[in-house]
């Protein structure tokens, strides 16, 4: 766990909720960011806009860290090992696989179950599970831990 | 128009706490799925924390009979618990797990991920105009 960064995960996580409640309180909406990708791509002409603006502020996020001196700056790190032919299966499993299943990480994960929504803990429960599946296949973890203990 | 800033706020900040918190690299992401290897826990706090909040500032938010600036509050009408929504949350997953990305992150780190995030976003984007397109998926929307 020398990994393991509880404070600034806390921070975070308070802000993304913070934001949730600022687009429901404000405009009433639920912050899932795959359906408002979705919709922004091909939702009602008429219900869009705000959505563009959610996505464009997400997008001038880490802009806005660059502007923090060097020192006092969070790690920006975007470390991704994935060769190429995962990053296309991975990107269209993500896209087919969020509008199909109604969501992701943000609409069922932090939405859906602050609602104690019953369909939002299933997704969870179960992306969680696969993605968990997935990792331990691929870096072969399981083998690790049965030839004398993971590190 | 405030509709609009307060979305854009909303994103900003959202996008903010993504960065903070480190859900913008895959690596700390996929250091969170790998319960066998090196376990990092962090993501879990993060989820934990903005449940929290949204859980009670949801609450709070629901006092009112509409939103501050107008309209209606929309929530989502859906509950059958359906193959759909399992079959989605697989796909989702194991996408997840081979590259640590989700739609979020993916979108926040565009201009500072380089290469590899365009790819793997581009591949999204075809993945969702896809379910769109597909008669069998796309005919009756999510």
């Amino acid at each position: 766990m020398e990994n393991f960064t509880p404070v600034s995960a806390l921070v975070g996580g308070t802000l993304i909720g913070l934001s949730a409640v600022l687009l429901m309180a404000l405009n009433g909406r639920i912050a899932g960011i795959s359906g408002l990708l979705g919709t922004a791509l091909f939702g009602a002409p008429g219900d869009r806009a705000w959505r563009f603006f959610f996505l464009g502020g997400m997008v001038a996020a880490p802009l806005v860290m660059l502007l923090i001196p060097g020192e006092a700056r969070p790690s920006l790190a975007v470390d991704i090992t994935a060769s190429w032919p995962l990053l296309i299966t991975g990107g269209l499993l993500v896209g087919f696989g969020t509008r199909l299943g109604s969501g992701c990480t943000s609409g069922h994960g932090v939405c859906g179950l602050s609602r104690l929504s019953a369909r939002s803990l299933i997704s969870v429960l179960v992306f969680m599970a696969v993605g968990m599946v997935t990792v331990t296949l691929m870096r072969g973890s399981l083998a690790g831990l049965f030839a004398g203990g993971a590190s | 128009m405030m509709r609009n800033l307060a979305a854009g706020l909303a994103g900003l900040i959202f996008g903010l706490g993504l960065v903070i918190a480190q859900m913008t690299n895959p690596a700390k992401v996929l250091a969170f799925l790998d319960i066998f290897g090196a376990w990092d826990p962090s993501l879990a706090l993060v989820m934990g924390s903005a449940l929290a909040v949204t859980a009670i500032g949801y609450r709070l938010a629901w006092r009112r009979s509409e939103p501050m600036l107008g309209g209606e509050f929309a929530l989502p009408s859906a509950s059958q618990i359906d193959v759909r929504l399992a079959a989605g949350a697989v796909m989702f997953g194991a996408g997840w797990g081979l590259v640590g990305l989700c739609p979020g992150p993916a979108l926040t780190v565009l201009t500072i991920g380089g290469p590899p995030v365009w790819v793997f976003g581009a591949a999204m984007l075809a993945g969702m105009v896809a379910f769109r397109f597909l008669p069998a998926f796309g005919a009756k929307p999510a």
